[in-house]
């Protein structure tokens, strides 16, 4: 029967589609990597110049690098300097927390936000602060204590002989809805003190100096050293479950060590900045539509994007209603919830373009 | 090279897979056929360890695989499971150096025998004008190779696959196959797959395996198989049995009586 034979189709190299001789997004993610950095020195500088008293470059230069006693020393050197810093780091934390957490649970609306890690690191955050100031210095160990407890509790109530994205996600609106319910309460009670805690609950770097930089910059550079182990095990899970586990890898340990890490950038961010929302999720979700899911590429770039992002809007927050501050949290649930909303509708594949 | 002894599995008491003693030789191309929920993409699960028995035990190569190491495992046996995410944003290329992972580890780099395996692996699966092709961006044959690219880059002993040929035309199942023959007759490997196509069952296997209800009724060559008995009373249809070029076929007629 001649004609039942089939041709079994094949491929050489040139009958077969366009060759590419390197990643198609090779150039894509190299241009975003260098201009994120470029952008974020850019902002960073602008951000030492601009407020309520504005200053040229040369004067930022005098503030930076003479260490007389003058104006410009003591708003460039004294006020603005520590906070573009921690505003750098913060979303920076903030950022990789989000990206760790999504890549984790593969879920692009992860964040610790959302599931209620950022608030129980908040709850422990406002009772240190408003019951025990005394031990303000323990701030950030705190924070992180709490985000990691209130983690362990989502994991453990969302465990079924194996955890499932969706019910994390469930149980981690839940657990944030309660966690709200006891920050209410405590605020109540304690009302003559929280005068100390709004501008924090409402996320702001407005307040802090070289005091606050120095108390987190050492859980920043450790967890941000962790955080670059968590690419290999990020990349592997992708893959999803079984084949992670046919290949060999130790799924349920390792995604243990990725929502540990998680919760120590959020816990760190919060410590310092209070509840700044929209960083975590948006950052790496934009970054995505362009660079795509690597995270070789994308944990740096949403770090990069995040402290950019940071930077900026306190920036705004803190110039554009002069003489009023707004807390950089506010500004960024306003322009980033639509914003995010925006690109939730048009999005359609896993990179743009596609 | 893998023996199922006295295995059981129970989901629920409507499906459970009752004392299964398998042996699978070195060298073997072995489907698992049988209806649905019958139990064979179970038996594939418990076979990998994505799974776990409720007794009796699994041996690689002499070792019971409960007690060996999860890299150790993925050395020697590969499974492609039905379910693979194709939105992935990897490039072939990227995507089989993942088959190196359990001879590696999580942290260091590839090595010159890595890479090597990987141009290897892709050039078996004839994906070399793909490397960095994204995979959401291939057919779904070309994207199957690059799975099973994968899976051979782990170089194991022994390729488990289930339903490999599932959701392709035509064209494709069959390079798919033919693949899986060329595995097997140069390399060396031996291969257990779930089809669900019983003729390319026939066609490309030395040995059928038909379960029913979680047993094994039928462990066979496929021209004893394919017998009007078993589709009786395995499927519940009349079947023409014929046979051409020296390989068993069958033309399923009408539905029977289920024995």
């Amino acid at each position: 029967m001649e004609s039942a034979k089939v041709n079994v189709r094949t491929y050489s190299a040139e009958e077969g589609p366009k060759q590419h001789d390197r990643h198609p997004l090779a150039k894509r993610r190299l241009i975003v990597l260098v201009s994120l950095s470029i952008t974020l020195i850019l902002v960073s500088l602008f951000s030492l110049m601009a407020g309520a008293v504005s200053f040229s470059i040369s004067e930022i230069w005098n503030g930076l690098f003479d260490s007389s006693d003058t104006l410009e020393r003591r708003i460039v050197w004294d006020l603005r300097l520590p906070r573009v810093l921690i505003g750098v780091v913060v979303g920076m934390c903030l950022a990789s927390a989000g990206a760790i957490l999504q890549g984790v649970m593969r879920n692009p609306l992860a964040d610790p936000g959302i599931i209620g890690v950022s608030s129980g690191a908040g709850l422990v955050a406002v009772i240190i602060m408003i019951i025990y100031p005394t031990y303000i210095a323990l701030l950030p160990l705190a924070a992180f204590i709490g985000a990691l407890v209130t983690a362990l509790i989502i994991y453990a109530l969302s465990w079924r002989g194996g955890t499932s994205v969706v019910r994390i996600i469930l149980v981690g609106v839940a657990i944030n809805a309660i966690i709200g319910s006891f920050m209410s309460a405590l605020m109540l009670l304690y009302s003559d003190r929280v005068q100390a805690v709004l501008p924090w609950l409402a996320g702001g770097i407005g307040g802090v100096g070289w005091v606050q930089f120095k108390m987190i910059i050492y859980y920043v550079m450790i967890a941000l050293i962790l955080a670059l182990f968590s690419i290999k095990h990020i990349r592997v899970l992708r893959l999803g479950d079984e084949l992670a586990k046919l290949l060999g890898h130790h799924v349920e340990r390792s995604r243990f060590f990725l929502i540990v890490m998680s919760t120590l950038l959020a816990g760190i961010a919060v410590s310092v900045s209070g509840l700044i929302g929209f960083v975590g999720l948006v950052v790496p979700h934009i970054l995505r539509l362009i660079i795509g899911g690597d995270y070789r590429y994308l944990l740096p770039a949403s770090a990069l994007g995040g402290g950019l992002l940071v930077v900026l809007a306190d920036t705004i927050a803190r110039s554009a209603f002069n003489p009023i501050e707004l807390p950089v949290g506010i500004l960024l649930a306003f322009i980033g919830g639509p914003f995010f909303l925006y690109l939730i509708q048009r999005r359609r594949g896993p990179v743009a373009g596609h | 090279m893998l023996v199922t002894k006295r295995l059981d599995f129970e989901h629920s008491t409507a499906f459970q897979l009752e004392d299964i003693n398998l042996s699978i030789q070195k060298g073997e191309i072995v489907s698992l056929v049988g209806p649905n929920g019958s139990g064979k993409s179970t038996l594939l699960r418990l076979m990998s360890r994505l799974i776990s028995p409720k007794s009796g035990e699994i041996l690689l190569v002499g070792k019971a695989i409960k007690s060996m190491k999860t890299e150790d495992v993925a050395k020697k046996l590969a499974m492609l499971p039905q379910m693979l995410d194709h939105q992935l944003d990897l490039t072939v290329a990227e995507l089989v150096e993942f088959g190196r992972y359990p001879h590696r580890g999580a942290y260091s780099k590839l090595t010159t025998e890595d890479k090597k395996v990987t141009q290897w692996a892709i050039e078996i699966t004839k994906l070399q004008s793909f490397r960095n092709r994204m995979l959401h961006s291939l057919s779904g044959g070309e994207r199957q190779r690059a799975w099973i690219a994968m899976a051979i880059a782990q170089r194991p002993e022994i390729l488990l696959l289930d339903e490999p040929t599932t959701f392709l035309d035509i064209s494709h199942q069959l390079e798919v196959m033919e693949l899986v023959k060329d595995l097997n007759e140069n390399f060396g490997m031996t291969v257990v797959m779930v089809l669900h196509d019983i003729n390319q069952a026939a066609r490309y296997s030395e040995r059928m395996i038909v379960l029913k209800n979680g047993k094994v009724l039928y462990d066979s060559t496929p021209t004893d198989v394919l017998r009007r008995e078993m589709f009786q009373s395995v499927f519940g249809i009349d079947a023409n049995i014929y046979k051409e070029s020296g390989k068993t076929f069958f033309t399923p007629m009408k539905l029977g009586k289920e024995g």
